[in-house]
């Protein structure tokens, strides 16, 4: 009995033991690791072989040189700042496009929701990487984006989006709307209409009622919302590399620079930690949200 | 100026002077091809407590809703206060609701509920505190000001959703089966707090309701609804009494239905001739055409005599079985079968204990009515 309830219990501890911790103390090990001409690219590595005196000699190798070495290129920090300031705008641009979607879809008549729900998710049935290539395709100088407007009359000239900043905000807004969506969708759809009513009832208009009533009601929705496309868009690789130019800062493209063209392992990693203890803040923010929400629907 | 008498009985809607404060003129909504309220006109006054009553679906929602500007009519007019609704929203108008599910802005404190209404007014800072205050006081709620609905009991959010809709001092308070949601104790003592609320701030209330025993209790007039039409508007001891129709005698109250042929005496009353080779039966028929027609008799358990003994009187007296009783503690009802099969209830006070009960299964009885006590009514 005991031992059952002991074994369903540990089963999420050793899934996150094998597939979270022990990968996240490699990483770290590399980190405090040298680089070599060797495979793999770093030394020290652990010999237990060789006993206790090997396993003394390895950790008197680590050292912290890797993350000094991240305060003294300003590159890093550069691109540690260009990236939140990329993922807070993108953020915020999600929030704008995203939040009346959300409005329309709980407003839709109900026979219409689930074929809506179902727009926002279908994206998803294709390989994200599919579809970033395809917004190079409307984006590009001869993309459809440029032929559309030139077709229109709005521009002369065919403009320059790919490889910009730009295309960067286009492409995480795309990618990550859903994910602002659905949580603001699953607050308003719980709404009770009869407020609105009640708030029009004691003098308001419709809008002073959406400001007092309807935003304060999706608050939680709206950080949840918020904090799931901030994360991931923190340290997004696929979409700068794709669709930024050399330009374009992020952490994620300076990671992967770092592991695979200048083959410094030890740095990448001290990369990585960093920008996983940047991400420390609104994870665990976006935990006590969640939490307040299970507790206000109790 | 002449003023009129003051009367001891509050009864407006019979003073042609008076003018109402609520006017509907054949009012007509549809949603799509469904007809909810069809060709209403109905006339309320100030400080009336008019109910609304009717199984769901009659429309008495819609009609309020009308009042509320939540929906605008598909024809017709309504007048508040001699002026047409037609084009104002609901935060223009001087009418507030207390809604079903209480509305109450869950992310707001009891408080912040309570003054929501008067900071839309842009009313002084120090002026809504006083009447926050004054809210609070009457509902008995100064206690619990801090804390959000989701933290009081489900008696003292309705009172906080009535200090709210009462709180802009409204010319007019709708009530949405204010009531529903509290168990049978608790709703008794609400219903006399509602009367004394409406009493002490005079604010003309109209509630809509499917219980009628609370449209009974609280009501000024009752207007009974059935599939969007008003059957009848009266006072609650006329409705009771002197239903218009057989659905509002049953609708209301406990009641026995004979039906049979009229004969008018032509002295108001008629003799309903019943079942064969019986007596007819002698009432006064207000509502029914004064011509020969099947019509239906009904008389209320409680004005059926019920005795051992044959009665001295020769009319409205019959004979029967006792089928079923039964006991309540304060009355009891003996259901009787007469000869031809019908059945007829007759409900007596137990003002003596149980024991010293002289009546019982399968006992030959005899029911007897006075020729007033019942009404004849069409079909």
């Amino acid at each position: 009995m005991n031992f059952r309830r002991f074994f369903l219990i540990s089963v999420p501890y050793v899934w996150l033991l094998i597939l979270f911790l022990i990968p996240f103390g490699i990483v770290l090990k590399i980190s405090l690791s040298d680089t070599a001409l060797a495979i793999p690219p770093y030394t020290p590595t652990l010999d237990l072989a060789g006993g206790w005196t090997s396993i003394k000699e390895f950790f008197s190798q680590l050292d912290f040189e890797n993350f000094a070495f991240l305060t003294t290129d300003d590159l890093y920090w550069k691109s540690y700042l260009s990236s939140l300031k990329i993922a807070f705008l993108a953020t915020f641009l999600c929030l704008l496009v995203g939040f009346p979607i959300a409005y329309g879809m709980a407003n839709a008549p109900d026979e219409w929701r689930p074929t809506l729900m179902m727009l926002v998710i279908l994206p998803f049935w294709t390989s994200f990487l599919i579809r970033v290539y395809a917004w190079m395709g409307i984006l590009s100088q001869e993309g459809l984006l440029n032929q559309f407007l030139i077709w229109l009359g709005v521009i002369g000239e065919p403009l320059t989006i790919l490889n910009t900043n730009v295309a960067v905000y286009i492409g995480i807004v795309y990618t990550y709307c859903p994910f602002m969506i659905l949580p603001i969708y699953s607050t308003l759809e719980k709404l009770d209409g009869s407020l609105l009513e009640a708030g029009e009832d004691l003098g308001c208009s419709r809008t002073t009622a959406f400001w007092l009533i309807t935003v304060p009601l999706s608050k939680s929705g709206i950080i949840a919302g918020c904090f799931l496309v901030f994360i991931p868009a923190l340290g997004e690789f696929v979409i700068p590399t794709l669709l930024g130019g050399s330009g374009t800062l992020m952490i994620g493209k300076v990671l992967f620079e770092e592991f695979f063209s200048n083959r410094d392992w030890p740095v990448a990693s001290a990369v990585a930690i960093v920008l996983l203890l940047i991400l420390i803040i609104p994870i665990v923010l976006y935990q006590r949200n969640e939490q307040k929400m299970m507790e206000a629907e109790q | 100026m002449n003023q009129p008498a003051v009367s001891s009985t509050f009864e407006p809607w019979t003073d042609p002077q008076e003018t109402p404060l609520i006017s509907f003129k054949s009012v007509t909504k549809k949603f799509g091809t469904f007809t909810a309220i069809n060709d209403v006109t109905l006339d309320i006054y100030r400080q009336e407590f008019f109910a609304l009553l009717g199984p769901s679906g009659c429309g008495k929602t819609t009609l309020m809703r009308m009042l509320g500007g939540f929906e605008t009519p598909t024809e017709g007019v309504i007048t508040i206060d001699g002026k047409d609704m037609a084009n104002i929203p609901p935060n223009k108008r001087a009418v507030n609701m207390m809604f079903q599910s209480y509305a109450l802005f869950p992310h707001l404190t009891v408080r912040e509920n309570v003054a929501f209404g008067l900071k839309r007014d842009n009313m002084p800072k120090a002026q809504i505190e006083e009447r926050v205050e004054e809210m609070l006081n009457l509902v008995q709620l100064q206690n619990f000001s801090q804390r959000k609905p989701h933290q009081i009991s489900g008696g003292q959010r309705q009172r906080v959703a009535l200090a709210r809709s009462l709180a802009k001092a409204p010319k007019l308070l709708l009530l949405d089966e204010p009531l529903g949601a509290l168990d049978k104790k608790l709703r008794q003592d609400t219903q006399f707090e509602l009367m004394d609320i409406q009493e002490k701030t005079g604010t003309t209330f109209v509630i809509v309701t499917h219980d009628q025993e609370e449209a009974m209790t609280v009501a000024s007039r009752i207007a009974v609804m059935d599939h969007g039409e008003l059957i009848q508007v009266e006072t609650p001891g006329r409705i009771y009494e002197s239903p218009n129709s057989v659905y509002v005698a049953d609708f209301i109250g406990d009641v026995n239905l004979i039906e049979g042929n009229t004969k008018p005496r032509g002295d108001g009353k008629t003799e309903l001739f019943w079942a064969e080779g019986q007596a007819p039966l002698v009432a006064e028929c207000p509502h029914a055409p004064d011509v020969e027609a099947r019509c239906t008799f009904a008389i209320r358990p409680e004005k059926v005599n019920i005795s051992k003994e044959r009665p001295d009187t020769q009319i409205n007296v019959v004979q029967g079985k006792i089928h079923d009783i039964a006991y309540l503690g304060n009355i009891s009802t003996y259901k009787v079968e007469l000869p031809n099969g019908t059945m007829v209830k007759a409900q007596t006070a137990n003002n003596r204990r149980l024991a010293r009960r002289d009546l019982t299964w399968d006992d030959d009885v005899w029911l007897s009515w006075t020729e007033t006590a019942g009404i004849v009514l069409d079909q």
